[in-house]
């Protein structure tokens, strides 16, 4: 893991003073909320329909065992004992109090974490795969290159006022876990014909109420101009992004409004200006960064078998655990999708007990996954069923990872001031549906994503079934989506008909399901099959 | 309170700035004022008689000046650049680290809170046109 140095320690530090200043410059009176609201947003905090929710940032999702304690020690000390991991692979907490925010500030400097950019029209939290280091299929560790990202995008002071908030993704293999060709930037480290490793740039995806899929800007961007080329294409978007409607404001509107060539065209002439700046860091700082992400110490010749004779614990191997680049490992993933749960809660409790088992089976590390789950990367076959039987005692072991009771919600108009309709009761019943129903086995992978209101922070276009929480005449309406896809197949889901109410969305996802399983063949996913046999089979089933 | 903070030597210029397109059919005026939407490139070719620019900021949350005074400090030009407007405590470092060099807000900024926020960072991780050496520079000296 990546370990700061007195540089990166003090810049954290510098933060932590300078909010606190804000902080009292606003409680008394010497700014006003407007010009607050920036400067605490920047910081992470959001005004919310109860209290201040704070956003800490998770860089890459990767934590080691002491922060995620600290998140746990968070949620007891100032809030109300949980936390909520994000599709952001961050952490929020929403009942903070502003008094109490250059506190928990600078508690996690302590730790090494921060909130800086975690919200703003600025440079977000650079998320990544979360199986970084540890999937098999990687060209390299994506970390380092998200790393060299998040010290220059840090304060930068150009890019503090974008026409709106900006995400970059990297990712290092083909196959995508982290919804790189959904964010504003998505980076792909890959390898070109001479062996050399450089920076595939996706440039203009998003979701929110305008859905696009990054087109492809440049194959191969030299790791030695990584930095320069991404500069050139904030500036671009700085000077022309729209600024005068915020929905039309991210990049994908300019990158589609100008088109892809244009676009890139312009952003090319700003690299080779930028070029004579001088304002890449040498290799050599890679060079620092990269040892940091070295393999840990894995032993060789462990068993590369398991006894199953219990059948939950063989059942949780099959749906939670997935395989490791280093045999004798697995990296398993502890859903945070009990049934009936509420997606991605934990308790402080839970928080803490996590981190001491990353500690003591995962080389001292996890990571929150863009689903909502908590990985422990580098687990010992030999370790597993010690692990799930304290994960199991805990409440922590619902064998559901990527079916459909494993369901991506956003916080919904149970929190957020955006929403217009609940999400968390949604995920709930319908997880308990299939939990009673004994389908969510034979459904086998199924994303299934809910949003509660049209900025899409729970990913509903991008889930096989998708679900979008609108207003309808001061009424909470579901609209159902089918089709989506955040992975390496990526595509944006279709709106089925009309909406439905509460208890009416659960019963069409039933429907969906039942007309995949009567019309699947061998193999065939649930996203399969829509895409082979269309839309209209299953608007049949629904409003018939 | 002070109404113009400026890290200049020089006299300070008063003479009245004229618009980005002004300036394209009147290239004698000594000042400009750039306002959002304009292309600071236009400039470019005229820098070596502009005694003054002035970079206005409607509103704090419209940062395409930040690009503008990069871009003109990144083409050499050396004379004054003004941040005028809604410029306010919060962004001040980040004003001064783009390039600008004289600021006349619009409301008058506590002289104490100004000389924190310019003096806040004793670090920064970004190379840009106002010589400081950034961290990366200094981990490889």
């Amino acid at each position: 893991m990546y370990k700061y140095d007195n540089y990166d320690q003090q810049m954290v530090d510098t933060r932590v003073e300078e909010f606190r200043d804000q902080v009292r410059r606003r409680l008394a009176g010497e700014i006003t909320e407007d010009q607050f609201k920036p400067l605490r947003l920047m910081n992470g905090l959001y005004l919310q329909l109860h209290a201040y929710m704070l956003r800490v940032a998770v860089p890459y999702g990767t934590l080691s065992g002491a922060q995620m304690k600290m998140l746990g020690d968070i949620a007891d000390k100032y809030d109300r004992g949980y936390g909520h991991f994000t599709t952001r692979q961050n952490i929020q907490y929403n009942w903070i109090k502003l008094e109490d925010a250059p506190d928990i500030l600078a508690d996690l400097a302590t730790v090494e974490m921060h909130a800086i950019q975690t919200s703003g029209n600025c440079i977000r939290n650079i998320s990544s795969d979360h199986f970084a280091g540890a999937a098999a299929d990687e060209i390299a560790d994506p970390r380092p290159y998200a790393e060299l990202l998040r010290q220059w995008s840090s304060f930068h002071p150009e890019f503090c006022f974008l026409p709106r908030k900006f995400k970059f993704c990297v990712i290092a293999s083909d196959t995508d876990r982290a919804a790189m060709r959904l964010h504003d930037i998505g980076i792909q480290i890959v390898k070109n014909d001479a062996g050399e490793i450089g920076c595939a740039f996706y440039v203009g995806g998003g979701m929110g109420r305008t859905p696009m899929v990054a087109p492809l800007i440049n194959p191969f961007v030299p790791l030695d101009e990584l930095i320069t080329y991404s500069e050139a294409c904030l500036r671009v978007y700085n000077r022309y992004g729209r600024r005068d409607n915020k929905y039309k404001a991210r990049i994908k509107i300019l990158v589609h409004e100008l088109g892809k060539d244009e676009y890139t065209h312009q952003v090319e002439e700003e690299f080779a200006h930028l070029k004579t700046q001088g304002i890449e860091p040498p290799l050599a700082e890679l060079e620092r960064i990269i040892p940091f992400f070295a393999d840990p110490a894995f032993e060789t010749g462990l068993p590369t078998e398991l006894e199953r004779s219990d059948p939950d614990f063989a059942l949780w191997v099959d749906r939670n655990t997935v395989a490791h680049k280093a045999p004798g490992y697995v990296a398993a993933v502890i859903s945070l999708k009990p049934v009936g749960g509420i997606p991605g809660d934990a308790s402080a409790d839970q928080i803490r007990l996590m981190a001491e088992l990353a500690t003591r089976f995962s080389f001292d590390e996890c990571r929150v996954t863009h689903t909502q789950n908590i990985v422990l990367p580098h687990v010992k076959l030999a370790d597993l069923k010690a692990l799930w039987d304290i994960l199991d005692a805990n409440g922590l072991s619902s064998p559901n990872l990527d079916t459909i009771e494993d369901i991506i919600a956003c916080p919904g108009l149970d929190y957020c001031s955006l929403a217009n309709a609940r999400s968390i009761p949604v995920a709930q019943k319908i997880s308990e549906r299939f939990a009673a129903n004994g389908k969510t086995g034979e459904l086998g992978q199924l994303k299934l994503k809910i949003s509660g209101c049209i900025n899409a922070c729970g990913h509903h276009h991008a889930g096989h079934i998708g679900i979008l929480g609108v207003d309808r005449k001061g009424v909470e309406n579901y609209q159902l989506l089918l089709g989506g896809s955040e992975a390496e197949d990526c595509s944006l889901g279709k709106i089925t008909g009309p909406g439905f109410d509460e208890d009416g969305i659960v019963d069409a996802v039933e429907k969906a399901t039942d007309v995949y399983l009567a019309q699947r063949q061998d193999g065939e996913r649930f996203l399969d099959t829509y895409r082979r046999i269309g839309m209209d089979p299953f608007k049949e089933a629904l409003y018939d | 309170m002070t109404e113009l903070i400026r890290f200049r030597d020089d006299e300070a210029s008063e003479s009245p700035a004229v618009t980005v397109d002004a300036f394209g059919e009147q290239t004698n005026a000594g000042a400009v004022r750039i306002e959002p939407g304009d292309d600071a490139r236009e400039l470019l070719p005229h820098l070596s008689h502009i005694n003054r620019v002035e970079v206005n900021f409607p509103t704090f949350g419209d940062g395409r000046g930040y690009s503008a005074v990069r871009i003109l400090r990144e083409a050499g030009y050396e004379g004054e650049i003004r941040a005028v407007g809604e410029v306010l405590i919060d962004q001040l470092s980040h004003m001064r680290r783009c390039g600008f060099d004289a600021f006349q807000p619009d409301k008058p900024l506590n002289d104490a809170d100004a000389e924190a926020a310019f003096a806040r960072w004793d670090n920064v991780y970004q190379k840009t046109t106002d010589g400081r050496v950034p961290i990366w520079a200094k981990r490889h000296g």
